[in-house]
């Protein structure tokens, strides 16, 4: 660690201004440095601010306040030594693999058998021989991850960038290139010295990086640090490599610190009418609790269990989680969820008697729910226009929160019929149009 | 990389494809050289050599036409790539260009011919070429618009990744149009060509007879001969131009578009799953000439090379985030009011000195009979056309045929068969308030009817069986299934019906044959008189108010319909 890093972020801050002339925090307080021969992950949530720091370290946006630097000099623009390779791959359609992977190195002017002699190599290394001539959609999701690959490669950067590079492709496909991706870079054939790679999901974290920063969100910032050294090859199922995931889920749930027993007010500060509610459907609030209230869990599960057990990434697995939680459904701790009494009440209810006691907790802890139903019971009319509540949340959130917010209070009130909602005229009311 | 080796000429001699594409190569330079004659000529030269209605000249003036339409064509691209790139580029143009655009698209076409043949008469004094200038910017105002509204909108659409990979590889801006931006664009706007031809079609044989006042100038071409054939009253002439013009699109289908449309299809990002590939004969021919492939080649080459020998900006800054001063925003804005304030008091002032206001109410009279014209006429297209489309949607075979043809008859321009109904209406003492009306959508009804065949041919399949299995027949059948799933694109026809036959009505409302007149009462026939009459003032008059009609139309009308139908029933 004696060497200078090849990157260097520090306090790097990024707010995007709103119309109304305030701004929206994303990022703010990152420091982090990146050393030859490291693959550091940012592991966090959608909406954490990852993807966004990484767009600042490929110089595509520029930091609001702090500095990131590359070799000793700060940022600004798209830098020579750093390439990036995309989560939709963001090949060019109509260019054949050789064209998209020779395109970085014609904006270099580079001599043309130049040119033609790096692009084949590259295309060589990462397994694309035999496909120059392809257009992108004559190939599977794999393939054409593997021309983004070798695109980002042929420029001869000293850092790649990836941005969730494998979140797009079938599960199978995914771990054959990470696989391959590791070989290639354990074996020192890639001319990259360092990685950057942004992933929400733990165990492609763990499988890969040598450090994992886990972001927490509102605004994005880093929570925690973890060191990875397991050696190259690792086995998912090895206990320590298990250990690891168990680890990152409970930093992933822990609650803020300050809050220690200090109820579960704090996981919502301010839980009033101006909090942001997830988009998660009825069906997978139940669904959840059913499947934590059935054996083996039998009320309390393990979510990295739970979440291979359901087939289901931390992406959408925590927000559903934490709804349950904020409807006092369940308790999240510790790597942990537990179902709360009414939670394996509802889980074991029929129809009727779940919607009763959705209702109940939905009226007493989502205040939301209870503003708008209560302005439709003290209406005459007992309607009201979505505009007015829209206009009201946005005093406290962006446009398009304040859309999202409203929608899934739509969506929890009708399944539990607290009230309805006529989307042709945007109306609320009292009672189901006939 | 491309196994083959784009050099190797002599491994054969030539293909069979080869020996095509030499045919229609020298066959195009002989075409343009044979239609390009003359231009410089002096323009007494046309009342020396009179138009004749001899069919053995109607190759010859087909070919000035269609030379006429790829000029225009050419100016519209070349247009397009610099208006739309500007207005999406700059934010602060944009806020000027774009409802420009908007606007121009509503003017009526031929008032771009009478206003602007004048001047470009003077451009070059006494020559032909002035006129065919007038002519050639009169085709351009038919089709530019649209395609640089598409171009701009492809613009604004491109996917972020698609831009994030160009900065962080670091193209240049130069490389970058023509690598990213120009090639994500060419599907729409290939399309927009196609649909501009159309349009243009229509007013070259408009275009080509000019008479604004004093000045008449007939250019030789299908137009004027139609127009000698209308005054000469001769059928069998009429005959033969709407056969040579059916020839004429034909080509410029197979010649032009189908290779384009094919060729085009490589450029999509997304690919709807059974979308079939278009195929063109002329597209293989081109793809497999050695001769032509060489070329192309080259022409890959020099987008290269120049990419190369264009400075590429120094300091890579960011273009994400780069906000302008308020300030200077509002300094443009103001500049903005300041401009068209102007304008408007300059129009206002011109319209009261010279205009009474009897006059202005007079013709929003008409205004709104020509409106109850274009309602009624779409109505009954719509009555006529939307089962006939839906019934040819829901059977592939039928649609195969029938769809091409829709979009020709489109393409075709109606207006070369006005005089046979004009003929008619002459022999039968029709009521020309009633009879000619039909006219202003002979050419525009198509478009109702191939839109509504690809929406009946998109309802997915399945939606079909879930009919068919709980045996939803009749009229309920129409109301809850097959109505709401065209609604979409029956819309996007019903617009394009509806601008097209307010262009259309200058044309039709006053119409010729021989000495005999028919006119209808409308705007269209107004304009029409101004123009004949050289009326400046009433020109701009009928003009203006037709653009405002065709505006508050399209914003209180059509734009708010195509958005409902849009969300509610569009099936994604």
């Amino acid at each position: 660690m004696n060497e200078s890093p090849l990157l260097q972020c520090s306090d790097v801050r990024k707010a995007f201004p709103k119309p109304d002339g305030s701004e929206l925090l994303v990022l703010e307080g990152m420091n982090l440095d990146l050393r030859e021969g490291q693959i550091v992950g940012l592991l966090g949530r959608s909406g954490s601010g990852k993807s966004t720091l990484l767009r600042l370290i490929a110089g595509l946006a520029e930091p609001s306040a702090g500095k990131v630097s590359y070799l000793g000099h700060p940022i600004s623009g798209p830098a020579p030594g750093i390439a990036m390779v995309f989560q939709s791959f963001a090949l060019f359609p109509w260019l054949t693999v050789f064209e998209n992977v020779a395109l970085g190195l014609e904006a270099q002017r580079m001599p043309r058998p130049e040119i033609r002699k790096r692009s084949l190599a590259a295309i060589d290394l990462i397994g694309l021989d035999g496909f120059e001539s392809a257009y992108p959609r004559e190939l599977s999701g794999g393939m054409r991850q593997r021309v983004g690959f070798a695109r980002a490669l042929v420029v001869h950067p000293n850092i790649l960038l990836m941005d969730e590079p494998f979140s797009a492709l079938d599960v199978l496909t995914a771990e054959t290139l990470r696989t391959d991706f590791l070989d290639l870079w354990s074996e020192g054939r890639m001319p990259i010295k360092g990685v950057i790679l942004v992933t929400h999901n733990i165990e492609e974290a763990v499988l890969m990086c040598d450090r994992i920063l886990v972001f927490g969100s509102n605004p994005g910032r880093i929570l925690s640090e973890i060191k990875v050294s397991l050696p190259q090859p690792r086995n998912r199922l090895d206990p320590s490599f298990r250990e690891l995931v168990e680890r990152i889920y409970v930093e992933m749930t822990a609650r803020p610190q300050g809050s220690a027993g200090g109820g579960r007010h704090e996981r919502f500060p301010g839980l009033g009418i101006g909090s942001v509610l997830p988009k998660v459907s009825t069906n997978l609030l139940a669904g959840l609790m059913e499947a934590v209230a059935a054996p083996p869990f039998n009320g309390t599960a393990d979510l990295p269990k739970i979440a291979s057990d359901l087939q289901m990434e931390i992406d959408e697995l925590f927000p559903v989680a934490e709804t349950l939680q904020m409807l006092r459904f369940a308790e999240v701790e510790g790597g942990d969820i537990k179902l709360a009494e009414d939670g394996l009440a509802f889980a074991h209810a029929a129809v009727d008697e779940r919607k009763r006691i959705f209702m109940r907790h939905l009226v007493t802890y989502v205040p939301l729910v209870a503003h708008v139903r209560r302005v439709l019971d003290e209406r005459a009319s007992h309607s009201a226009r979505k505009s007015r509540f829209i206009d009201e949340l946005e005093d406290f959130m962006s446009e398009e929160a304040a859309e999202q917010t409203l929608r899934a209070v739509i969506r929890w009130a009708r399944y539990a019929e607290v009230f309805a909602y006529d989307d042709e005229n945007a109306m609320f009311s009292l009672e189901n149009p006939t | 990389m491309k196994r083959f080796e784009p050099y190797v000429f002599l491994r054969e001699f030539a293909t069979r494809w080869d020996v095509l594409a030499f045919v229609v190569v020298i066959g195009l330079i002989v075409f343009l050289g044979e239609s390009s004659r003359g231009l410089l000529a002096p323009l007494s030269q046309l009342s020396s050599t009179p138009l004749s209605l001899d069919p053995a000249r109607l190759p010859q003036y087909a070919a000035r036409t269609t030379f006429r339409m790829l000029a225009g064509l050419v100016l519209s691209l070349i247009f397009t790539l610099t208006y739309a790139t500007w207005a999406a580029k700059s934010e602060r143009a944009g806020k000027l260009l774009v409802p420009i655009l908007d606007i121009l698209q509503s003017v009526p076409i031929l008032g771009f011919i009478s206003i602007t043949v004048v001047f470009f008469l003077s451009l070059a004094p006494g020559r032909v070429l002035g006129a065919e200038f007038a002519s050639i910017f009169a085709i351009f105002t038919s089709q530019a618009w649209n395609m640089a509204f598409s171009f701009y909108q492809s613009l604004r659409t491109i996917p972020t990744e698609l831009t994030e990979a160009a900065e962080s590889f670091r193209l240049s801006p130069w490389m970058r149009f023509w690598q990213l931006e120009v090639p994500f664009g060419m599907p729409a706007l290939i399309w927009n060509m196609m649909m501009s031809m159309s349009g243009g079609w229509f007013f070259v044989v408009a275009s080509e007879s000019i008479t604004v006042g004093q000045t008449s100038v007939a250019l030789p071409g299908v137009g004027s001969y139609i127009a000698l054939a209308i005054a000469q009253k001769n059928l069998t002439a009429i005959g033969w131009a709407i056969f040579t013009m059916l020839i004429v699109i034909l080509l410029y289908d197979q010649l032009l578009f189908r290779p384009l449309v094919a060729w085009v299809d490589r450029f999509r990002v997304e690919q709807e799953p059974g979308v079939r590939v278009p195929d063109s004969w002329a597209l293989d021919m081109m793809r497999r000439s050695r001769l032509i492939q060489a070329a192309t080649l080259a022409f890959h080459a020099a987008v290269l090379r120049t990419s190369r020998a264009v400075k590429r900006r120094n300091a890579a800054t960011p273009v994400a985030e780069t906000r302008p001063k308020r300030s200077l925003d509002l300094f443009w804005v103001s500049l903005m009011i300041a401009v068209v304030v102007l304008a408007l008091w300059h129009i206002v002032a011109v319209l009261i000195a010279n205009t009474s206001l009897r006059e202005a109410l007079q013709v929003s009279g008409l205004a709104f009979l020509t409106m109850l014209r274009v309602f009624l006429l779409i109505a009954l297209a719509s009555l006529i056309w939307v089962p006939i489309g839906v019934w040819v949607g829901m059977r592939p075979r039928a649609a195969q045929i029938v769809q091409p043809a829709a979009q020709f008859m489109a393409a075709f321009p109606a207006n070369l068969l006005f005089p046979i109904a004009v003929f008619g209406i002459v022999r039968w003492r029709l009521d020309p308030d009633i009879y000619l009306s039909p006219l202003m959508i002979l050419g525009t009804q198509w478009y109702i009817l191939f839109n509504v065949i690809a929406g009946a041919s998109a309802i997915p399949a399945e939606m079909r069986y879930v009919a068919a299995n709980f045996q939803v027949a009749g009229w309920l059948w129409w109301r809850k299934v097959a109505l709401p799933a065209v609604l979409p694109f029956y819309v996007t026809g019903a617009i394009t019906a509806s601008g097209g036959s307010w262009n259309a009505a200058i044309v039709a409302e006053l119409a010729s044959w021989g000495d005999t007149q028919v006119r209808a009462r409308g705007l269209g026939a107004y304009i029409a008189e101004a123009t004949t009459a050289g009326d400046f003032h009433r020109i701009v008059l009928g003009i203006g108010t037709m653009s405002l009609f065709v505006v508050v139309i399209n914003r209180l009308f059509w734009r708010p319909l195509y958005y409902y139908a849009e969300r509610k029933y569009r099936l994604t």
